[in-house]
């Protein structure tokens, strides 16, 4: 199978969904011509025409507002918000529109769309290129919300993304598009070429929403971890000499809980960690569900390894970046609890 | 270089030159127990604002955003190029349907004071907007509405039942009890589902229109703001949209003077009028007469064969009063003059209509009167029916199973765990 970067892998996505179904469009801001400011839609316009992939103006919540109508209308849109950073003036129209035109209409309407967004930190992206706001999204109600870790499991999650009945976000760990990333800055990075997940197949499949991976099979704990912090926790997992479980959720909401309680119970034990700042984060949610669902077969508190409650910085990038020495002390101090 | 101010003050520096700035909050002219005073409202005469072609550069009809296209004088003749639009039939229908309206509002209002649903909003005085724009329209064209154009729906032939079950919130409500009254959706009536966050559905209208067209379809859509809304964010964005992408849309701003309790100039601010700010935008902007049905729809009837005729988005601002409260929740005379509906220098649009229709010779008080009886007998009827299948606190009601479903088109896992715990 070839390998591609994350971004040839969406791109790539966007192409097989285009091509299928002539009702999925697709714009943002310098989506069009240009191909987007991490070349992600490149290509697509002169493919498709101007009627399928276009400029948009610099303007959150018109691109997802029209969308919106455009989805009312019948159509599949597929938009891009340049940063998650940048959705805020859109979340009026994510969370009292998107999530829930199919909830007030009964069914009469409904809002098959996809918002893809480049989230994440680690790349010196200082306060408002840096961003994980998930939590802000899986508190709402009719949305699902997506963020892929790797090539081959980006374009099959965009895939499902864009055939989904549902709103979905996708976020995108723009850490990841051109090779993983473990935390360890001072090594030089490795290209996705170099990785088995950037096997991308040809043409269409889907990677199902709501259904996690294990990573690493472990018996000692279990981590929770999504996006560029699967690479942190199989480095931590790696470095540390715990045999943990490493599941990559892939999909926050709906959530594969099946899977989790599953490994917790097994490990006892269970790790969650986000870059995401740590109060009312989505880890939260993880805690009380394995609390819940795994309270007898926990030998260990859960712990949380996140971002600070601080806005993201930027020359104290790594001292915020919730690293493999983080992560790592939190799997020792819980097996040692 | 000057070394920096030692001054923690937050008071006028010493050594200012100028007079200190003032800050401006705008006011109506008028406040409660004052008189009434709309001479700031400049009421052109009927017929005498030009009916540009469709394809009129904008540039060209720059001046109508700041006249108000009218066609009924003050005698009941319809006047002017903008006249003509309607046959007698029409006129005839176009009442029945303000009656309608006012009617269904009336007997609404009163049931939420009964008690049978928790809210209700009104259009009195507002009636000829939605009723006139919705014959502009044709079968397929999707309404972007606010809660205050249920027009469209009565002059679209919805089922007035329907629309009381949703305002019941009962058994039979199509919305399943999830929505507060007055917020209907009708897809198959061109009515899209209304929120309750203002201006949101401005914007997407504009990408309904931009589906249509990137679909080589022939559908337009209408979007809907009040005036107070026209300041929120989307608004702007509706603008810039369908400015962009010529979208076959008409963007339709009532100006009924007031957002609650606040009056439009705080939404306007120095603007001319609310037409205008379609000026900046390159859309053709036209300003009409909101309580003359003929106008309303003559205006209609342009703006939307432009958007047919691929020649994009018109914006038209509607000058009307909201005669009524804001809301069953609402007091005005806690903001404004008692009497200033009746000040009102547009009038009344059922009795303008009605008296139009008198000198026309197709209509009389004593047809009025008993077409008020009919009207009258048509919504009790239509409320007998509807009280059948329930109110808000008596009688039929949705299933609490209801509340779980239409979150996602699959119940996912969680929310079936959840309506379990719920016991339904």
């Amino acid at each position: 199978m070839p390998r591609k970067t994350m971004i040839e892998a969406i791109r790539d996505a966007i192409d097989v969904s285009m091509g299928r179904d002539e009702r999925v469009v697709v714009y943002g801001e310098d989506v069009g011509y240009f191909g987007g400011v991490f070349r992600c839609t490149a290509g697509l316009q002169a493919k498709y025409g101007k009627s399928r992939c276009f400029d948009a103006p610099i303007n959150e919540s018109g691109i997802v507002g029209t969308a919106i109508g455009m989805a009312a209308y019948g159509m599949k849109p597929c938009v891009e918000i340049q940063f998650a950073d940048y959705m805020y003036p859109a979340y009026d129209q994510l969370t009292q529109e998107a999530a829930r035109l199919r909830y007030r209409s009964n069914g009469e309407f409904t809002c098959p769309i996809v918002v893809r967004m480049p989230t994440g930190g680690g790349i010196f992206g200082g306060q408002t290129h840096s961003q994980s706001p998930e939590a802000l999204f899986t508190h709402v109600a009719g949305l699902k919300t997506v963020v892929p870790s790797n090539p081959a499991d980006a374009k099959g999650l965009l895939i499902a993304a864009i055939e989904d009945p549902d709103p979905v976000i996708f976020l995108e760990p723009k850490r990841l598009y051109n090779g993983p990333f473990d935390g360890h800055h001072e090594r030089p990075v490795t290209p996705w070429s170099k990785h088995e997940l950037g096997e991308v197949a040809d043409g269409h499949y889907k990677v199902p929403l709501g259904k996690a991976a294990i990573r690493r099979k472990g018996s000692a704990v279990t981590v929770l971890a999504y996006g560029t912090m699967v690479y942190v926790a199989l480095a931590a997992a790696e470095e540390t000499g715990i045999d943990a479980e490493i599941i990559d959720l892939r999909t926050l909401l709906p959530l594969d809980l099946d899977t989790i309680v599953e490994s917790v119970n097994k490990t006892g034990r269970c790790v969650v960690i986000h870059e995401a700042t740590t109060t009312s984060g989505f880890g939260a949610e993880l805690v009380t569900l394995v609390q819940e669902h795994c309270f007898y077969h926990l030998e260990a508190p859960v712990a949380r390894v996140a971002g600070w409650d601080t806005p993201y910085p930027h020359a104290q990038e790594w001292d915020y970046f919730p690293g493999p020495a983080r992560v790592g002390r939190a799997l020792i101090e819980t097996m040692e609890a | 270089m000057a070394p920096a101010s030692k001054s923690t003050s937050v008071g006028p520096e010493a050594g200012a030159t100028s007079a200190p700035l003032r800050f401006h909050v705008p006011e109506p002219e008028v406040r409660p127990g004052g008189a009434p005073d709309f001479s700031r409202v400049k009421i052109p005469e009927a017929g005498s604002v030009e009916r540009p072609p469709v394809d009129a550069d904008p540039e060209s009809i720059r001046k109508l955003a700041f006249s108000i296209i009218r066609v009924l004088d003050r005698k009941g003749e319809a006047v002017g190029p903008w006249a003509g639009s309607l046959t007698d039939e029409e006129l005839v229908e176009g009442l029945r349907h303000m009656m309608l309206l006012r009617t269904f509002d009336a007997r609404m209002q009163m049931a939420q004071r009964q008690g049978k649903t928790s809210f209700y909003m009104q259009h009195l005085g507002e009636e000829a907007v939605s009723c006139a724009f919705r014959k502009a329209l044709a079968p397929g064209d999707m309404n972007f509405p606010t809660y205050r154009q249920a027009g469209l729906l009565i002059a679209g032939g919805y089922p007035m039942v329907t629309m009381m079950n949703q305002i019941y919130s009962n058994e039979a409500d199509p919305l399943k009890g999830r929505q507060l009254p007055v917020m209907y959706s009708a897809k198959e009536h061109g009515f899209f589902t209304v929120s309750g966050n203002l201006a949101t559905q401005f914007v997407q209208a504009v990408g309904w229109a931009m589906a249509s067209a990137i679909s080589g379809d022939t559908r337009i859509s209408a979007a809907w703001i009040g005036d107070g809304s026209t300041a929120e964010s989307d608004f702007h964005s509706a603008l810039v949209f369908a400015s962009t992408y010529k979208a076959p849309v008409v963007l339709n701003v009532v100006n009924n003077q007031w957002a609650i309790s606040t009056f439009q100039g705080i939404a306007r601010g120095g603007s001319g009028t609310f037409a205008a700010r379609g000026l900046g935008f390159g859309i053709p902007a036209l300003r009409v007469d909101g309580n003359d049905y003929l106008a309303v729809n003559a205006v209609a009837k342009w703006a939307t064969e432009r958007a047919r005729s691929n020649l994009g988005p018109t914006l038209v601002e509607y000058v009307t009063y909201r005669a009524g409260a804001h809301s069953t929740s609402d007091d005005p005379s806690a903001y404004r003059p008692k009497a200033e509906s009746d000040a009102w220098p547009l009038g009344d649009p059922v009795i303008r209509l009605k008296n139009h229709l008198i000198v026309r010779g197709i209509w009389s008080d004593e047809r009025h009167t008993q077409a008020e009886a009919e009207v009258l007998d048509e919504v009790i009827t239509a409320q007998k029916e509807a009280e059948k299948h329930g109110t808000l606190h008596a009688g039929g009601k949705p299933s609490a199973r209801d509340m779980f479903e239409g979150v996602y088109e699959d119940m996912p896992p969680h929310l079936k765990r959840q309506r379990q715990q719920a016991g339904v």
